[in-house]
């Protein structure tokens, strides 16, 4: 009897593994090839003849001109580093804060959870980037702000003066400021974070709350003792999230596509986007490892 | 009864304390308000800022008295938009496009995320390994290797055998097809590592009881698993065809001619002008030139461009966050 029910788990076992055929198909097939090809055009010279391509191993030269001759990689890429590194941090707090917003009780919450949703749908590179350099928005912006009346909160300005004079510390200030006016792109950013968080909140026992309550302990507490640590696993999930979010449409990648469709340089391309993945893991690597120290598991 | 909590109620009201929390809780509820609304104002702005601005006629385009309701409604920046974009068909490609992406998306990670929750054996957590490595690995360093994959596409040499030549995918909807099918898509990886957090949940005592009441695995699966993954398989599949509709870079890289909605928006300034002069280059020039006129047009073509978005989002949202909280997103 025993050894029937063995079998059987054994069987399903390997039922198992026609579930993840097509995948795995599409794995080696679809990413592992074009990986490893990847990796062989960055050290070669393509060619693009009539009969599909040509190699020619050139070793490391690609590399050496993206990071030495190539006119803006070095400074693309650092950039985007930069960017990554200041945007985290406030898009996770920013979604973790509203997501305990949008998890309390109030009138009106259905509304306001879809409209704090309207990012995921909406989120796209092309949508972000017309709407930077658009003409259109910047007057009837600019409208605004001169009949001082609608959306004039980017005025802060005066407030940097009188922080900076009271003793603040001056890049802090810069960095609450330039959050401020950045607002928009962390909220088109953080739409799928604080949906992560919300769920999260919504598994929380609510007995947990019930006994600290009981204890006598306030809101703020409750917070830092209860909610923190639970959701701190969900933390670490979104890091890497918008670690790897944030890298799909920024400059340096519009770079690399860029070198590969309109310069036709393909082995350049390859050699810059190998760089750029290394990067991207060690930020990955250096991130993950400081905040799952942390991190606290409930088993 | 009603005397004794009227009384309490009196007493209560007349200690500091009471009104002390009465009042902290009105503050806060003040502050929440205004920062849903001041939030939700900052995500809906854009929106309005476009609706208002493709209503908007030449006339009121210059005229610095209208910001926000034009003098006179007009549908014409609409009617332009429709005809100069060829909007029904690209419509039509696009929805068909995001639809068959989803749906097979969906199937090929509901099977993958089930089998990879399941299957037990050496070297299993090293494949599932392989599932983070493909989100983790930015689609541009495979991108080249891709392009030219699908421009010389073969299978084992069988195309070539019968054709002569590998065929040239670029330029149609196959290459979709094909990693969407295969898993390989806009962030399957995602998907299918959603799909195995909520298979994880589900007990195993459940199958058990299936396969005791003689329930083969596949017809376990099909009418015990499936049925209690609908949540976590709605969201997937807004988020599949929301980011297939979105995505231009694949769009932009498999598709030379903009037939879809997302590559379609990127020239949609070049082909209302064109569309304006009938060809003519120093006439598109002239309209190229005024670039409020473009504006206009571009803002008019990105709201119709997100519209069907918006509008099926209203059918759904509230499935959608509801089925988000019970899916499996959490690990």
């Amino acid at each position: 009897m025993r050894f029937r029910k063995l079998s059987l788990e054994q069987k399903n076992r390997y039922y198992g593994l026609y579930f993840i055929l097509p995948w795995f198909a599409g794995f080696v097939f679809l990413f592992m090839v074009p990986l490893l090809s990847s990796l062989r055009y960055s050290f070669s010279n393509l060619q693009v003849t009539n009969d599909g391509f040509s190699l020619d191993f050139i070793g490391l030269s690609n590399y050496r001109e993206a990071l030495f001759s190539h006119e803006s990689y070095v400074r693309i890429l650092t950039e985007s580093v930069v960017d990554i590194a200041v945007n985290t941090p406030l898009i996770i707090i920013f979604s973790l804060f509203f997501a305990v917003l949008l998890n309390q009780r109030f009138r009106g919450r259905v509304l306001a959870r879809a409209i704090f949703f309207l990012p995921v749908i909406l989120a796209s590179g092309i949508i972000a980037s017309i709407e930077n350099g658009d003409l259109m928005q910047s007057v009837v912006r600019s409208a605004n702000d001169t009949t001082g009346g609608g959306l004039s909160i980017m005025k802060n300005l005066e407030l940097a003066v009188l922080l900076i004079e009271s003793g603040v510390s001056i890049t802090f200030v810069e960095y609450m400021t330039g959050a401020v006016s950045r607002i928009y792109e962390i909220i088109s950013q953080s739409g799928v974070q604080i949906l992560i968080f919300l769920a999260g909140l919504q598994s929380i026992s609510p007995s947990l709350y019930e006994a600290a309550k009981i204890e006598g302990s306030t809101g703020y507490e409750a917070f830092w003792k209860i909610t923190f640590p639970m959701i701190s696993p969900l933390i670490l999930t979104n890091l890497v999230y918008t670690i790897i979010d944030s890298f799909i449409s920024d400059e340096t990648s519009r770079l690399v596509v860029d070198t590969a469709f309109k310069s036709y340089d393909f082995g350049l391309s390859a050699a810059m986007a190998w760089m750029y993945f290394a990067v991207i893991a060690l930020v990955l690597w250096i991130t993950t490892s400081i905040v799952s120290r942390k991190v606290f598991y409930q088993d | 009864m009603q005397q004794s909590t009227k009384k309490e109620l009196h007493h209560r009201m007349a200690s500091a304390a009471y009104w002390l929390e009465f009042a902290k809780k009105w503050l806060w509820m003040a502050v929440r308000f205004v920062l849903i609304f001041g939030i939700s104002f900052v995500i809906v702005y854009p929106i309005l800022l476009k609706l208002s601005i493709a209503f908007k006629s030449m006339d009121d385009l210059y005229d610095s008295t209208v910001i926000w309701v034009p003098h006179t409604l007009t549908l014409d920046n609409f009617k332009l938009v429709f005809q100069a974009m060829n909007y029904p068909q690209v419509l039509l490609n696009t929805l068909l496009l995001s639809s068959a992406v989803m749906l097979l998306q969906t199937v090929t990670c509901v099977l993958a995320g089930y089998g990879f929750a399941r299957v037990k054996f050496r070297g299993s957590g090293f494949l599932f390994a392989g599932v983070i490595f493909t989100i983790l690995v930015p689609a541009q360093t495979i991108m080249v290797p891709l392009y030219l994959q699908f421009k010389n596409f073969d299978l084992f040499g069988l195309i070539k055998l019968i054709q002569g030549e590998p065929a040239n995918l670029i330029n149609t909807y196959w290459p979709f097809i094909i990693s969407a099918a295969l898993g390989m898509g806009v962030k399957t990886g995602l998907y299918v590592y959603i799909f195995r957090q909520f298979f994880k949940g589900i007990p195993r005592e459940i199958e058990e009881a299936a396969y005791v009441d003689g329930a083969g695995y596949f017809t376990t699966f099909r009418s015990v698993i499936l049925p209690n993954a609908l949540p976590s398989m709605v969201t997937v599949m807004l988020f599949s065809f929301v980011w297939q509709w979105n995505d231009s870079f694949f769009t932009n890289m498999y598709l030379n001619e903009p037939k879809v909605m997302s590559s379609m928006m990127a020239s949609s300034g070049y082909a209302i002008a064109t569309f304006l002069s009938g060809g003519g280059q120093a006439e598109t020039a002239s309209y190229v030139q005024d670039p409020f006129f473009m504006s206009m047009m571009m803002n008019t073509s990105v709201l119709m461009a997100i519209l069907p978005l918006i509008i099926l989002y209203l059918f759904v949202q509230r499935h959608f966050v509801e089925s988000v909280e019970r899916s499996g997103l959490v690990g």
